[in-house]
């Protein structure tokens, strides 16, 4: 048996792990557009009940949660332009401030599920199923739908931070930085849903 | 292994040895065609158990009223019988099993462009199928629900609905990773000289397949979460006592279950598409009308998800349009059977076992399909809506279809898979005995649905039970079919006579490669040729 | 290095869309504050629309990835647009 014949040859083709990566957003851009299929439903049978529930959450909170989304999604994307100029430095600098964003949003999202659930306006409390049909909705939409996003955001936070090593150990480098795209793609994916989310949970007249 | 003349070294990814060894080697295999073989024992054991589960359901209707078992225990033999067979044979069936085996083959490739993602889908379909197995014998009973879920029983009957739902999301999720890889092999990893339009047509099957489960399973996936989620902490999406929407889970889950349809179907399609050239020994007619339908079907296939639920609520402005796309989506499914069939036509028959079971799936898929367009059109549907009529219909598309094509793709693959032959006079005698019970249990669904027998009933009046009986019948000899169709193949798997490389003379790249082929498949550059049927 | 294909945008470029994506997040902010009636969702979306636009082109460089990827990604928002439109369908006239 030759050496060849038993050795799989160690191939890397980036183009098609961005490609798969890609794919990948479009699976969770569909499993978030299952869910606002089914918030515009609600919405437009209960327009009134969603917009009085929507008063209940900050417009401050979640247009200062939007603007460290944003930046973040800049600093990550600056991160990928640094490795490509192999600056290390900079580039680790950079997933730094993204993984800080990160953090600040969650850390912001904890206290603005906090102050609900101290009003008992959590699914599963004593109260919600006090509540009539439209705002009940609303708020199931709401611990749902930004739950769902967290998670991500938690998820999109592992991968930038085995990225973080990598460019630390120089695995990841100028000539090899396709999992540093692919965390960025990532990143802006839960960047992109909160665009929608955004608007849609906070600033509905 | 005798033929070890080339260049390299000749080692069948049989006899292969890796860092593995034994059963080891095989569960950490990323070698695509062990993975194929690892789904296909997988899914061959589901499917039994899953058809065990059919017979007694059959031995249930028997007689009316009690026979073997209490109702509680039908709804439960039922909804397991759906869960194994819809998402544990059928939706992995082809593409994970012939799929994996044969796409990187026929495009000239050394694997799928994911290996290690390609053995991670194989491991979580099999969490996924310890999770459904496991929802039967926890502490609440088996699921009843049936595997559609429908809310709001879904969401307020005892038993283990939420393990169930979780095993189909888990499910999903391998169905996903399997398409993903898929579509990035066909774009990336095909053979130099291979382009979309001198690919055969089993691989642009798969791939219009392939989007379809990426694009539609997450959509259960997120359904199946909002129903654990209104189990658990009474949020109220669909449960109406909670403020839900029944009707929106119906519509959520037939956007992906329709599609889901196609992903049973379309690789059959495909299966056929390969055989029928080469039995023929004639160029495939319309080769692009095929390839192009296939992808039409995905597209349209998205669309007309709403044709499950006439009798539903649903708007009548709705009802019309759902019943309008679902005729259009019936067009390339015909183009397909027409180019069939028309490449028979002057063609040299060979009349083998697999070329018989690509018949046999020709004739009940038409069965099937016509049926098919009975239900799509409103005014039938109101008629014979959830009777056996329905039953009737889809099981001679997903079994007569999606099931004979799979027997096809082995009977007709199974000498490249093992390197060996299968006796042809058992599978022809297991073939007629198959086609016989097919037919007897399927056909008297047909009438006593039209004639107004529910399905899911456990009971039955009087006036059924002739109808119940033959149908009964036709579920053993169908059976005893099967266990002589899968003794052969077993017996010529592990002992048969050793098989040419290209026992049918087909001109497409598997058949290019030794009786197995090796680990990378292609120990030299393929020759691709620029028409992948050049019979004559 | 053959297989690095990605285009390098610089961090001006960059710079100057996060702005923009900032001015566009406070004019939806602005425009919900006026009672435009049904028009605001259709703003707020057209707006979200718009921002989503420039993270997938610029920070997501699909500006420079091939035309094949952009159909797809644009197919994915139309099949998604085309799912709501049909269940409306259902729900406008029911």
């Amino acid at each position: 048996m030759s050496e060849k014949a038993i050795h799989v040859e160690e191939h890397r083709d980036d183009e098609a792990s961005k490609l798969g990566m890609w794919l990948f957003i479009f699976t969770e851009l569909l499993l978030f557009g299952g869910l606002f299929l089914v918030y515009s439903i609600f919405r437009a049978q209960y327009p009134t009940e969603f917009h009085q529930s929507s008063l209940e959450l900050s417009v401050t909170i979640g247009a200062i949660n939007t603007v460290v989304l944003l930046f973040s999604s800049m600093t990550v994307a600056m991160a990928l332009t640094a490795i490509q100029k192999n600056d290390q430095k900079r580039a680790l600098i950079f997933i730094g401030i993204t993984l800080f964003c990160a953090a600040a949003f969650l850390f912001n999202k904890y206290f603005e599920w906090g102050h609900k659930i101290e009003h008992g306006l959590y699914p599963g409390s004593d109260l919600m199923p006090l509540l009539d049909r439209g705002h009940l909705l609303y708020f199931s939409l709401y611990f749902f739908m930004t739950g769902l996003h967290a998670l991500h955001i938690i998820i999109g936070m592992t991968l930038l931070i085995v990225c973080y090593f990598k460019v630390k150990s120089k695995n990841i480098n100028d000539h090899d930085y396709v999992l540093l795209e692919n965390g960025a793609l990532y990143w802006h994916l839960v960047d992109l849903i909160w665009i929608f989310l955004f608007p849609l949970m906070y600033l509905i007249s | 292994m005798s033929n070890s003349t080339e260049k390299i070294e000749y080692v069948s990814y049989l006899d292969y040895q890796g860092k593995y060894k034994g059963f080891l080697s095989w569960i950490m295999a990323t070698d695509h065609k062990r993975i194929g073989l690892l789904y296909m024992y997988s899914i061959m054991t589901f499917f039994f158990i899953g058809a065990f589960f059919g017979l007694l359901m059959k031995i249930e209707m028997l007689s009316p009223g009690e026979t073997i078992m209490k109702p509680q225990t039908y709804n439960g033999v039922f909804t397991l019988h759906g869960i194994l067979m819809i998402f544990m044979v059928v939706i992995p069936g082809l593409s994970a099993v012939f799929g994996n085996f044969f796409l990187p083959i026929l495009i000239g490739a050394k694997d799928v462009a994911f290996p290690k993602l390609n053995r991670f889908s194989w491991w979580i379909f099999i969490v996924g199928s310890i999770m459904a197995v496991a929802s039967q014998l926890l502490k609440d009973g088996p699921p009843d629900t049936g595997w559609t879920f429908y809310a709001p029983y879904s969401s307020q009957t005892g038993t283990n609905v939420i393990m169930a739902t979780a095993a189909a999301f888990v499910l999903g999720f391998s169905s996903i990773l399997t398409g993903l890889n898929f579509i990035v092999t066909i774009h990336q990893m095909r053979a130099p000289g291979m382009r979309f339009f001198n690919m055969p047509l089993f691989p642009w099957a798969l791939y219009a397949t392939a989007w379809i489960q990426l694009l539609a399973t997450p959509i259960i996936g997120i359904t199946l979460l909002m129903l654990i989620a209104e189990r658990m902490f009474q949020i109220g999406f669909f449960d109406p006592a909670l403020g839900g929407d029944p009707l929106l889970f119906q519509h959520l889950f037939w956007i992906y279950s329709h599609p889901a349809v196609y992903v049973m179907m379309l690789p059959a399609m495909g299966v056929i598409t390969e055989i029928i050239p080469t039995f023929c020994q004639r160029q495939i007619y319309g080769y692009k009308a095929v390839a192009i339908s296939s992808l039409a079907i995905a597209g349209v296939g998205f669309l007309v998800w709403g044709h499950h639920m006439y009798t539903s609520g649903m708007s009548d402005q709705a009802r019309w349009f759902f019943s309008l796309l679902t005729f259009i989506v019936a067009v390339p499914s015909a183009i397909k059977v027409f180019n069939w069939i028309t490449t028979m036509y002057n063609g040299s028959i060979d009349v083998k076992p697999p070329f018989l079971y690509a018949l046999a799936f020709i004739f009940l898929f038409i069965i099937g399909g016509t049926t098919g367009l009975l239900l799509g059109s409103v005014a039938t549907n109101v008629q014979v809506h959830d009777t056996s009529f329905v039953v009737a219909h889809f099981h001679y598309i997903i079994f007569g279809g999606m099931g004979f094509a799979f027997f096809a793709a082995i009977h007709y693959w199974l000498p490249k898979m093992y390197g060996r032959m299968y006796n042809f006079k058992i599978a022809n005698i297991a073939l007629v005995i198959n086609f016989i019970g097919f037919n007897l249990l399927y056909f008297p669904q047909f009438i006593i649905g039209v004639e107004g027998m529910p399905r899911r009933y456990f009971d039955y009046p009087a006036q059924f039970q002739p109808m119940q009986v033959i149908s009964s019948i036709g579920g053993f000899i169908l059976v005893a079919g099967l266990i002589l169709m899968v003794f052969n193949l077993v017996k010529g798997a592990k002992s048969g006579p050793v098989a040419p490389s290209n026992p049918w003379n087909g001109s497409t790249l598997e058949w290019t490669l030794p009786a197995t082929p090796s680990l990378e498949n292609f120990d030299e550059e393929p020759v691709i040729k620029e028409n992948p049927y050049d019979y004559k | 290095m053959a297989n690095n294909t990605t285009h390098t945008i610089e961090y001006r470029t960059l710079s100057k869309i996060l702005l923009v994506l900032l001015f566009l997040t406070f004019v939806t902010i602005g425009v919900t504050s006026f009672h435009l009636g049904p028009f605001t969702v259709t703003v707020a979306l057209l707006i979200a629309g718009l921002k989503s636009f420039l993270v997938l082109s610029n920070f997501m460089h699909l500006k420079y990835e091939s035309l094949l990827l952009r159909i797809l990604v644009a197919m994915v928002f139309v099949l998604f647009v085309v799912i709501v439109l049909i269940t409306f369908i259902d729900y406008a006239y029911r």
